[in-house]
């Protein structure tokens, strides 16, 4: 017993990375590869999400609340970046919009100006809320003319057309700047502050969504982004995949009649067309991930690194070494944000669709939080492992429930009005589960799978 | 002349009926919100993240109950059967939230861990209640009162005062804002004259020097956690009375009331009391349309065309954050100087 504990302490990593593997490998044969494509791709996103929140609670200790937020935020950029600018729409009320933008940042400069030169704040307060009352008026005309400009379709101003990869990068910064903001505000203060800072914001954020039709298209979703990878459709007219799919399935083919070998060989091509299109995006995500990684464990490594676990570790000595703490804690805070941004900016793209409702703070924030701890919060590595895990458990447990259920079925006779009402409301169990597991692991195991190999006590 | 002034009674009438007795109703079962997390947040020196999902889980142990009793038929005619039922509510409450205490919170209290680390717990603890109630009320609004809606209605206060713009006092509204006065002077009395107020007061100024003094910490705590169930059952209950009962809306709740418990001075139950009814009266006043208070205030060449809300109701959750970040700009303390909780 003793030896396969020694065992699974030396070699942590691998063998939970390889029991991960194994398990996909299983649903694979008895699925589908382009299921388990997609459990992959989606646990990616998670990781690099996960990798993100981890940088901010292992390094730092500081609580972001407000995943879901920031992951908004990089949804909202690919749509800004990556659609057609809707001309009509623009001719309407883009100038207009841009008058009202325009008003209510110089309305909150003037305000945050004056208040630095310390200038009365009644008088501030009068500035501010003129400035408020000017940009609304124009602002609420922009938004009506924008918003009727074929509402079905468009409806609102488009983006900018760019190719959709940009749109990561602006994402992250766009998260960036979210996450400057309230951590100027909040870092500094309580530790507690910061909590509740991200979850107002990241509500608010998705209130505007929401609500501004003008903006991204509010309730009404935005359809049909554009990819970074091929179309499917493109795929199977393509020679070159036929020709693979001929040749790697040629004794399968030569055995049949020729009319049934077309059939089966398009069969074949649909397929792998599929899973083709799901590995290039594993291919990006893998990359994006592995690059992320090794740039922050190369700056854990480095002086910086050392700075960061110092405060972390003891605050106060390292403040009475010189090191500026709030800084310290603002810059972690917005790099994490950062990397959150650009994982719903990839989460949007990979979906190919913009759905405000689909930004629960179950599946957002709590989810990725899980996917820390059960990792090992403060290991790279081990937000990773605790993504794949969590998503497939996340990915299974709504199957699973419902197969609960049906097993229940077998004992309660048919018409069952209790039945009904449990199938009704399976999926809120969710809610408890990933709850339980979370406190199971803070509570026994708190310092996950992986656990932080540097962390000093 | 005359008209002009029965106009501005008109005025007033209107803004009372929309903005301010609603505004001290919902100021009045925030404040009730804040003082629970005051009390745990004093005591047990974490912020409860839990707080609005509790709310929710208080509420739908009344809807059970009332229910019940509604289908046995027993009712007494002219109070909601909700208001009976409390007390056993609260004694429900009090047994989930002790549990929870009990399987959680203890184990990070014994080995004196980062309040944030307990926060985090609560976050845990706010999904699994979250999860409860939903599973058992589903996540779709409902009502549960009965009895009379009114204690006066706008009909009855326009006959009696001829005014055209009536005021109505929903059974609700009244029922809010007495018990919430009745509580807060009995929390208040508890908290400065008995024995046990005053440990637990000893005990949130100074842990160590209130140990040492023989103040038993456990006793401590399960009162807290008996005062926060009433606090949190009856909150709950009587916003549900109020605006009806939908579980994301609770959640929701948590912004205002953290928002005030910060405004006022985190730790300072005055403090949360003046936050609640700060944030409730922003909220209620700058997303009133005031297109007819103008109307009956201004001569008619300036009459608004526009409905002149300040801000949309689908914002008024930004409001209190709004007012949330103000106060942390310009007095991080709050309005009344709250006290900082520096890890052990």
């Amino acid at each position: 017993m003793s030896n396969l504990n020694n065992v699974w302490q030396s070699y942590r990593v691998i063998i939970s990375f390889a029991v991960m593997g194994l398990v996909l490998l299983f649903v694979g044969l008895n699925q589908s590869w382009a299921l388990v494509l997609g459990i992959i791709n989606l646990s990616l996103i998670s990781a690099i999400m996960a990798l993100g929140v981890n940088i901010q609670w292992g390094y730092a200790g500081l609580f972001n609340v407000g995943i879901m937020g920031f992951a908004a935020l990089g949804g909202v950029s690919v749509v800004l970046i990556s659609q057609q600018p809707v001309t009509e729409a623009i001719e309407a009320g883009g100038l207009q919009m841009l008058i009202a933008l325009a008003l209510g940042v110089l309305t909150v400069a003037t305000g945050v100006l004056l208040n630095k030169k310390g200038y009365n704040k009644w008088l501030i307060a009068a500035i501010v809320v003129i400035g408020y009352l000017i940009t609304r008026y124009y602002f609420s005309d922009a938004a009506r003319v924008i918003e009727k400009v074929d509402p079905a379709i468009t409806g609102y101003l488009g983006g900018l057309g760019l190719p959709i990869m940009f749109s990561w990068i602006v994402g992250g910064l766009v998260a960036a700047g979210a996450a400057w903001s309230i951590g100027k505000i909040t870092l500094g203060l309580r530790a507690d502050y910061l909590a509740i800072a991200t979850l107002g914001i990241s509500e608010i954020i998705l209130y505007v969504i929401k609500n501004e039709d003008w903006f991204v298209r509010g309730l009404k979703n935005v359809f049909g982004l554009p990819r970074p990878v091929p179309y499917e459709v493109d795929m199977q007219k393509s020679e070159w995949l036929q020709n693979t799919v001929a040749w790697i399935h040629r004794s399968d083919l030569e055995l049949l009649a020729q009319s049934e070998q077309i059939a089966m060989l398009s069969d074949y091509v649909k397929g792998t067309s599929v899973v083709f299109v799901k590995l290039c995006y594993t291919g990006l995500f893998v990359f994006i991930l592995v690059a992320l990684i090794v740039l922050s464990n190369l700056a854990l490594n480095a002086p910086w690194g050392r700075k960061v676990r110092a405060i972390r570790d003891n605050e106060v000595s390292a403040a009475a070494m010189g090191k500026n703490i709030t800084r310290q804690h603002l810059q972690i805070f917005v790099i994490g944000s950062a990397i959150v941004g650009v994982a719903g900016a990839l989460l949007v793209t990979y979906d190919g669709i913009f759905i405000p409702t689909s930004y629960q703070p179950l599946r957002f924030t709590f989810l990725i939080w899980v996917m820390v701890i059960v990792g090992g919060s403060g290991n790279n590595l081990g937000s990773v492992i605790g993504a794949f895990i969590m998503w497939f458990i996340w990915i299974q447990s709504g199957p699973m429930g419902l197969w609960a259920v049906e097993m229940l079925g077998n004992y309660i006779q048919e018409g069952n009005t209790s039945l009904e009402f449990i199938e009704d409301r399976v999926h809120y169990l969710r809610l408890i589960f990933m709850g339980s597991i979370m406190l199971l692991i803070m509570r026994f195991s708190p310092g996950g799978i992986l656990p932080e190999k540097n962390k000093e006590l | 002349m005359v008209s002009e002034s029965v106009d501005i009674v008109n005025a007033f009438a209107l803004l009372t009926n929309f903005v301010i007795l609603p505004a001290i109703a919902y100021g009045s079962q925030l404040a009730l919100g804040a003082l629970a997390v005051t009390l745990v947040y004093s005591v047990l020196r974490f912020s409860n993240f839990a707080q609005g999902d509790s709310m929710a889980f208080g509420t739908m142990l009344v809807i059970l109950l009332s229910g019940y009793m509604i289908g046995r038929g027993w009712t007494i005619t002219g109070i909601p059967t909700a208001l009976i039922v409390i007390p056993v509510a609260i004694i429900g409450m009090a047994v989930y939230l002790l549990t929870m205490d009990r399987l959680i919170y203890r184990h990070y209290r014994k080995i004196k861990a980062k309040s944030i680390t307990i926060v985090m717990s609560s976050i845990g603890v706010m999904f699994i209640t979250g999860g409860i109630v939903r599973f058992v009320l589903g996540a779709s609004a409902q009502r549960f009162e009965d009895g009379e809606r009114f204690i006066f209605s706008v009909r009855e206060f326009k006959a009696f005062t001829g005014l055209e713009q009536g005021i109505a006092l929903k059974t609700s509204q009244f029922l809010t804002i007495t018990i919430a006065v009745l509580l807060v002077a009995f929390l208040f009395y508890f908290l400065q004259k008995t024995k046990t107020g005053k440990a637990m007061r000893a005990f949130s100024d100074n842990k160590e020097l209130a140990l040492l003094s023989g103040i038993n910490p456990d006793r401590v705590v399960q009162i807290t956690w008996l005062l926060v169930a009433g606090l949190t059952t009856i909150a709950g209950a009587l916003y549900g009375l109020d605006k009806g009962f939908a579980p994301q809306q609770y959640h929701l709740l948590l912004l205002p009331i953290f928002a005030s418990v910060i405004v006022g001075g985190i730790g300072s139950p005055i403090g949360a009391i003046a936050g609640a009814f700060l944030i409730a009266f922003s909220e209620a006043l700058l997303t009133y349309a005031y297109k007819k208070f103008l109307i009956y205030l201004l001569p008619l060449s300036m009459h608004p065309s526009s409905l002149v809300q300040l801000i949309g109701t689908e914002y008024k959750y930004a409001i209190s954050f709004v007012i949330l970040v103000i106060v942390l700009l310009i007095k991080p303390t709050g309005l009344f100087k709250g006290k900082v909780i520096v890890d052990e």
